[in-house]
């Protein structure tokens, strides 16, 4: 299988392509550069955008990392992992937030601050954050060119309205470099802060929709919001008003997932991001073992 | 006084236009399809100024090139040809040569336009209040409270209720649709105002309310405005100076109480005599 394929699965010329619509995309943070989007042996909507960047970006001897929604033992996340292995001979693969070079998610940024010399590439089904109020994309493009984005502000307006606060839980709309508002895929409101100034650079791919852009390292990331209104991260705390804990780590500062314990129908909250939890489970028994 | 508009030999065809087109087309000639090349000329050669403060009726039936006139100085159509100077807090603006995003600017901040149709000035997706927040977003206020309070004011200044500001304009009646359409268009308080046949197809009290509130509007805030109408009791009752149009060119230009006292033209003559 490997011997007669090209590494990375496309072909040079492909890979080329992408990797000069990823310098533009960073050129001009938060522009949507349109791209030819390749067939990939499997559907648009199941990462393919994010595919195509990590295997024009990835090289022999790097290491990459692999997220499903803060999992990297989920079906998305084993597919496509195997997928690159098997396309990208010479490579390391990691569950390890440290560790990894180039980092795949879908819809998280990792706990763990990254570095420099990573890189994140976000899978976006949706890339246009005016498509929920303007469906032409002819005019979309104006809007973005002139930087209206009033009509995604009154939006948030009628939501505050409705219902005293913003309701958008994810792909929360965010302006990059003071111009081009972003949706940022499917992250949680909890990880819009993290684009803000970020050191890794943040690319973005959408297969389906043949579009990439990008936040540059060190780029301003500003949540659309009112001056008195201001933008809000998800709440954690329990009706007590203690943060609520990690149930695994005991961990009160990542972005937790609610579960129905099947037994007993309790909800359970545990850390969404896998390889942070099993970093504070790590310190913890480190601890017990110095302590011991 | 301050001149606030001039607009010079305004010529808008729709089609591709030959050389014959002007000279061929306007009221002499009955029509204003160029009978070569098919085009039709919307409006040509139409000249006035507007200064601060004043109402300036444009009169004509359907098709005469009235709105089409109004709608190139609104930037929602691009002219044929012409120029158009507005005048703003010391600087002047050549209308026609701006780019798209001075353009939408002036549009956003210094413009306020009312359609005849409630629905190609309001969005109808979204609450009265909410239209109103969007004029102002476009113009870069970032305070949620402040907008709502500019909201309130703005419809109790156009008598909506402010109960109602968080109810969608579908279920306003035509006449408190256009009280929303008017409240938007003055949201940024804009110096100059288009009015396109707001009264027209309103029953006659609501009519008379709504023309009261324009009066109001500009003589509270000087607000200069160009009204265009075929209905000759908003012109009397409106217009300072008017403009008569038919098939795309002025015929007839004056202070409005000549023009209904005394007409000139055979149409104006007729038009001013058919009047109930």
């Amino acid at each position: 299988m490997t011997t007669n394929k090209s590494f990375g699965f496309m072909d040079e010329y492909a890979k080329k392509e992408i990797r000069r619509s990823s310098l533009k995309a960073v050129a001009i943070p938060g522009y949507q550069v349109p791209y030819s989007s390749r067939e990939m042996p499997m559907g648009r909507g199941f990462g393919t955008g994010g595919l195509q960047l990590t295997l024009s970006l990835i090289g022999e001897g790097e290491t990459l990392k692999v997220i499903d929604q803060g999992a990297d033992d989920s079906v998305n996340a084993v597919n496509l992992r195997s997928f690159i292995e098997m396309t990208c001979p010479g490579i390391h693969t990691t569950t390890s937030t440290t560790e990894a070079g180039v980092i795949q998610s879908r819809h998280r940024i990792p706990e763990r601050p990254l570095r420099e010399d990573q890189l994140i590439v976000l899978q976006v089904p949706y890339p246009d954050a005016l498509v929920v109020v303007e469906a032409s994309e002819d005019k979309r493009k104006i809007l973005h060119g002139e930087a209206d984005y009033s009509r995604l502000l009154v939006k948030l307006y009628e939501d505050i309205v409705k219902f005293d606060e913003i309701t958008i839980s994810h792909r929360y709309p965010t302006r990059i470099h003071g111009h081009y508002v972003i949706d940022p895929s499917p992250i949680p409101r909890w990880d819009v802060p993290k684009m803000h100034q970020s050191a890794a650079l943040i690319l973005l791919g959408a297969g389906r929709e043949k579009k990439i852009y990008a936040v540059p390292p060190y780029t301003d990331a500003e949540p659309l919001a009112f001056e008195d209104v201001p933008f809000r991260v998800e709440d954690f705390t329990d009706e007590n008003g203690q943060r609520r804990p990690c149930a695994r780590c005991g961990c009160t500062t990542s972005f937790l997932d609610e579960y129905i314990d099947s037994s007993t129908g309790d909800y359970v909250y545990r850390c969404s991001d896998a390889d942070w939890c099993n970093e504070q489970l790590m310190d913890e028994s480190l601890l017990e073992v110095s302590n011991g | 006084m301050d001149k606030v508009l001039q607009v010079r030999e305004l010529s808008v065809v729709y089609g591709k236009g030959c050389a014959s087109c002007y000279k061929k087309t306007g009221p002499d000639f009955n029509s204003n399809i160029c009978p070569d090349c098919g085009s039709v000329v919307a409006a040509h050669d139409v000249s006035f100024d507007l200064y601060r403060g004043e109402i300036l009726g444009i009169m004509g039936e359907s098709g005469s090139g009235k709105s089409t006139a109004v709608k190139c100085l609104f930037f929602d159509e691009e002219p044929t040809n012409g120029k158009a100077l507005f005048y703003d807090e010391d600087q002047q603006y050549n209308l026609f040569r701006l780019n798209k995003a001075q353009q939408r600017r002036l549009r956003n901040h210094r413009f306020g336009m009312v359609y005849q149709n409630p629905n190609l000035g309001l969005n109808f997706d979204i609450s009265a209040g909410g239209n109103i927040a969007e004029r102002l977003l476009m113009s870069n206020v970032s305070n949620y409270s402040d907008i709502r309070g500019r909201a309130v004011s703005l419809l109790s200044r156009t008598e909506v209720l402010s109960e109602r500001m968080d109810e969608m304009p579908k279920n306003f009646s035509g006449g408190m649709q256009q009280r929303v359409q008017i409240a938007k268009a003055l949201a940024t308080n804009p110096p100059l105002l288009f009015l396109d046949e707001v009264t027209t197809g309103l029953d006659l009290s609501v009519q008379a309310a709504i023309l009261d509130l324009i009066l109001e509007i500009q003589q509270q805030s000087q607000t200069s405005m160009i009204v265009v109408t075929h209905d000759l009791g908003v012109i009397r009752l409106l217009a300072d100076r008017t403009l008569v149009m038919k098939y795309g060119r002025v015929i007839e230009t004056g202070l409005t109480d000549q023009i209904l006292e005394d007409p000139q033209h055979a149409y104006t003559q007729r038009l001013v005599a058919s009047a109930l």
